[in-house]
């Protein structure tokens, strides 16, 4: 499952396990594969009105699979400025294509150098062998 | 699955077995055009003409598509659906934090006597005395087990006496002129916590568990402060873990001028043993139906009283049961501060009495047998699987124990097709993937009310279907087998609901 190649390594991570993909001053975000693979088939995904502004840690939605219930928790802070309507109607796109068509929302950053604390691609690998081993 | 070996194997397992099945359409589906169940003779009263009377759209063009059935069609129709119930009165039902003891017929006896069965819940105080001195009573003994000094029946489910418990917090901390913002609710907890916490508008503070499955002190100082409305906590928590460190806990909330709210879900683990009162808790809700043999499930009325500690009895809900100087009931609704009511009339008053009788007829001593007999059968429970399967916490637990599908992960074998398979073994399956901080979470709470033979049979199923899962997982991957219908897709269903019949010639 820590098999790196299902980690992009332009992406950054966070220990909450979502992803973030930096463009200028947009931030893309969706959970990652190993998210994913752990909560099984998504049935629901709830997510925020475009214009709420998030805090870093802040819990942005909410995803059920059949397993469970989980947050979402924004990996940085910014203002909401679309959302993936596709996940309505398609909430298995997450499981499909966590990193392209499963992805969540685009926040407008709003503290610059944030990105600098999320994980990279190897730092979550590891995060996510030891989390195995326990 | 079409192999003999594996058809035999299927086969020979537990003691369930099939006897007649019906399969049952739904009664929209059944039943033909003019059919009745009752002659009704003819009519002296005039006919009635809505149309004389409404128009447009308000009136309906016809009354169709009502199913038309006689009397034998409906009978039937319920009992069988009856005979597909999965019952506490049929078998173990483990249900891992829902405590689904045996409900003893004397409650149901007792709920039936006239005097309360027959009793109208607008009848004056006065000719209410009887039922009035039942809740006052139960009153009297839910303090007595829980160290509360004051209680309200009123609730009408566990997730309504937590809403309660947290608007009563609310409303003492507005009263002091100090509104504050935060709840702590630990990452162990049952999601009703957090849904009471966030519909007060606090926000959700999150506390992380330990590695040894537990709070600690030193988690919870640095997240406190004057924003800190209260914490939620469940003892012993959704691992079956007691919280150790609860009174430190508790003052170190009680310092930073914060309440602690105390889920009652566990409480069977704790009666006559401990009591939350004496560990700090300022409120607390009682889940009548698991902890004192209320029916639970299956839709029926529960009951959630709650119970609070010195500082927030003026804030209960209201009305409020007295007795009064010459020894009569009376309802008071002299509570300015009350955050008014909350339910109807008494609460979900047959709940009451079934609580009342359960507590009554068990008295102090079989109470605290009761939890002792609980704790007992989930650690032994624990003990025979533990060399089966993967037990997260090591320690001795409450009355409930939890285990995990890791080191099955090459048989492809999840959690989900255990308890599937467990179906074919005759049980309802525990809770499966909660608590939702051990992954692939199996929880097991076999209650009081298990014999050791029957606790030995639950443990051999499950040692039996870990077997199979290494020995043929085809068979897991598959099941239920013995079931009226075989694996459902979950995953469709939780897609895409149908949520309400429609006949296939009637459109959209």
């Amino acid at each position: 499952m820590s098999n790196s190649d299902n980690f992009p390594k332009e992406l950054y991570y966070s220990k909450e396990d979502e992803w973030v993909r930096l463009t200028n001053d947009r931030a893309t975000i969706g959970i990652t594969f190993y998210a994913q693979e752990q909560l099984g088939d998504i049935v629901f995904v709830e997510l925020p009105e475009p214009g709420t502004v998030l805090s870093a840690k802040e819990t942005f939605g909410v995803i059920e699979s059949v397993k469970a219930v989980s947050d979402l928790f924004s990996p940085i802070s910014g203002e909401v400025i679309e959302i993936n309507e596709a996940l309505t109607e398609r909430p298995e796109l997450v499981n499909e294509n966590c990193y392209g068509d499963g992805w969540m929302l685009v926040l407008r950053i709003s503290e610059e150098k944030q990105h600098e604390s999320l994980l990279t691609a190897a730092e979550y690998c590891t995060l996510i062998a030891e989390r195995e081993q326990s | 699955m079409t192999s003999k070996t594996n058809r035999t194997r299927i086969d020979a397992v537990g003691n369930a077995t099939r006897g007649i099945g019906y399969e049952e359409p739904l009664l929209f589906e059944i039943g033909s055009p003019n059919r009745k169940g009752t002659q009704l003779p003819i009519s002296t009263v005039p006919e009635y003409n809505a149309e004389d009377e409404f128009s447009g759209e308000s009136l309906r063009d016809e009354l169709s598509e009502l199913p038309e059935l006689s009397e034998v069609d409906v009978v039937r129709h319920f009992t069988r659906l009856s005979t597909w119930n999965a019952a506490v009165d049929l078998g173990l039902y483990p249900l891992g934090s829902c405590t689904m003891k045996y409900n003893p017929k004397i409650n149901e006896l007792v709920a039936r006597l006239s005097g309360f069965s027959r009793g109208h819940p607008m009848q004056p105080e006065q000719v209410s005395q009887g039922f009035l001195r039942l809740c006052w009573e139960l009153e009297t003994f839910l303090r007595e087990i829980s160290g509360m000094t004051g209680i309200s029946l009123q609730p009408s489910a566990g997730a309504q006496g937590e809403l309660a418990g947290i608007m009563m917090i609310r409303a003492y901390h507005e009263s002091r002129q100090d509104p504050r913002r935060e709840i702590l609710v630990p990452d162990s907890a049952h999601g009703t916590n957090p849904a009471s916490a966030s519909l007060n508008g606090y926000k959700v503070i999150a506390v992380p568990s330990g590695e040894d499955g537990i709070l600690h002190p030193e988690t919870i100082k640095p997240l406190l402060n004057a924003e800190t409305a209260g914490l939620m906590i469940t003892n012993p928590n959704t691992l079956g873990l007691f919280e150790t460190n609860i009174q430190e806990i508790t003052s170190l909330v009680h310092e930073a001028g914060g309440l602690v709210y105390g889920d009652g879900a566990n409480l069977n683990a704790l009666l006559g043993v401990s009591r939350p009162g004496d560990c700090g808790i300022d409120v607390m809700h009682f889940n009548l139906h698991k902890t004192f043999s209320t029916p639970h499930g299956g839709g029926g009325p529960g009951a959630g009283p709650v119970g609070v500690a010195d500082m927030l009895i003026p804030f209960l809900p209201t009305p409020i049961i007295i007795k009064n100087t010459e020894g009569f009931f009376e309802l008071s609704h002299d509570a300015p501060l009350s955050i008014g009511r909350l339910h109807g009339f008494f609460g979900n008053a047959g709940m009451l009495i079934r609580a009342y009788a359960y507590i009554k007829s068990l008295g102090a001593n079989g109470l605290k047998h009761c939890t002792e007999m609980a704790v007992l059968n989930a650690n032994y429970l624990l003990k025979r699987l533990s060399s089966h399967y993967h037990v997260p916490y090591e320690s001795s637990v409450m009355h409930e124990c939890v285990l995990s599908d890791k080191g099955l992960e090459e048989t492809g074998v999840t959690t989900l097709d255990i308890a599937k398979r467990l179906i074919d073994h005759g049980y309802h399956p525990p809770t499966i993937y909660f608590p939702l901080v051990v992954s692939g979470a199996i929880m097991i709470e076999p209650t009081e009310s298990e014999s050791l033979e029957g606790l030995d049979r639950f443990a051999d199923a499950l040692i039996a279907v870990r077997e199979e899962a290494i020995e043929e997982p085809d068979i897991l991957l598959t099941a239920p087998h013995h079931t009226r219908h075989n694996r459902l897709d979950e995953t469709r269903a939780a897609r895409n609901p149908i949520l309400r019949f429609a006949k296939e010639d009637s459109g959209p």
